[in-house]
């Protein structure tokens, strides 16, 4: 796609890239850039994990997506996020999903990160097969529904601390 | 008519199978194309409260309606990030 805003694929991803695009627009209006990078966690329940398979609704994880930002800017108008989240076999440590949030103040910009996040792992249509020291298992989390109006108002106020 | 059916997560490992194509009958809406794929495959009942559906890559209802070439795609519980 050629908004490289929101992206979900196979490659490795280039935080400085979403850096670029969130401070791109208009430069000087933005003081404060919040980043968020999540990682392949070598522990889980106990297990010694060895590796995390992603795998991607791709074409409704942009949907996701476009809802999510749509929702930021209805919370922070003058915040500006750009995310991308990363599928296929994943090592222990590798990044998963990144985000930047620039707005004029740093409230915002890690209120909407903080956001992006928290809704990214309730509606975003992307699974992870973990891979661990005796075996494997599908992670299951939320019943993905972006219209749950109580889910979207938890997430607002943990992005609201 | 005839829709294809995406699955995910666990979900395909139970059925068997990522995509699969049906013929059903018009008018039909996800919660039928759902039954029927649970009639065929019993393990993936228990889903039936927690899976969300898709059509043609867009959030839906189950009590969406269908047409001819949709994409149906049922949706396990979610653990992205």
């Amino acid at each position: 796609m050629s908004d490289r805003r929101l992206a979900i694929g196979p490659d490795a991803i280039d935080l400085a890239e979403l850096v670029r695009v969130v401070s791109a627009k208009d430069p000087g209006s933005h003081g404060a850039i919040v980043t968020f990078v999540g990682t392949v966690r070598g522990e889980n329940k106990g297990r010694r994990v060895t590796r995390l398979e992603y795998e991607a609704y791709e074409p409704l994880a942009l949907r996701a997506f476009s809802i999510i930002s749509d929702e930021v800017s209805e919370h922070w108008p003058s915040a500006r996020v750009a995310f991308h989240h990363r599928t296929g076999s994943l090592a222990v440590g590798d990044t998963s999903v990144a985000i930047a949030a620039a707005s004029p103040h740093r409230a915002e910009a890690f209120s909407a990160c903080r956001y992006v996040i928290e809704r990214l792992k309730q509606v975003a249509p992307v699974w992870k097969h973990e891979f661990f020291e005796g075996g494997e298992a599908w992670i299951e989390g939320a019943t993905a529904d972006p219209h749950d109006a109580s889910a979207r108002e938890e997430a607002y106020r943990r992005s609201c601390v | 008519m005839r829709v294809t059916i995406r699955l995910f997560g666990r979900l395909q490992d139970l059925a068997g199978a990522s995509v699969l194509e049906r013929e059903i009958e018009a008018p039909a809406t996800a919660a039928g194309v759902w039954q029927a794929l649970a009639a065929e495959h019993p393990a993936i009942a228990p889903y039936a409260q927690s899976v969300s559906v898709a059509v043609n890559a867009d959030f839906a209802r189950m009590t969406a309606r269908l047409e001819e070439g949709d994409e149906v795609a049922f949706l396990p519980p979610v653990s992205g990030g």
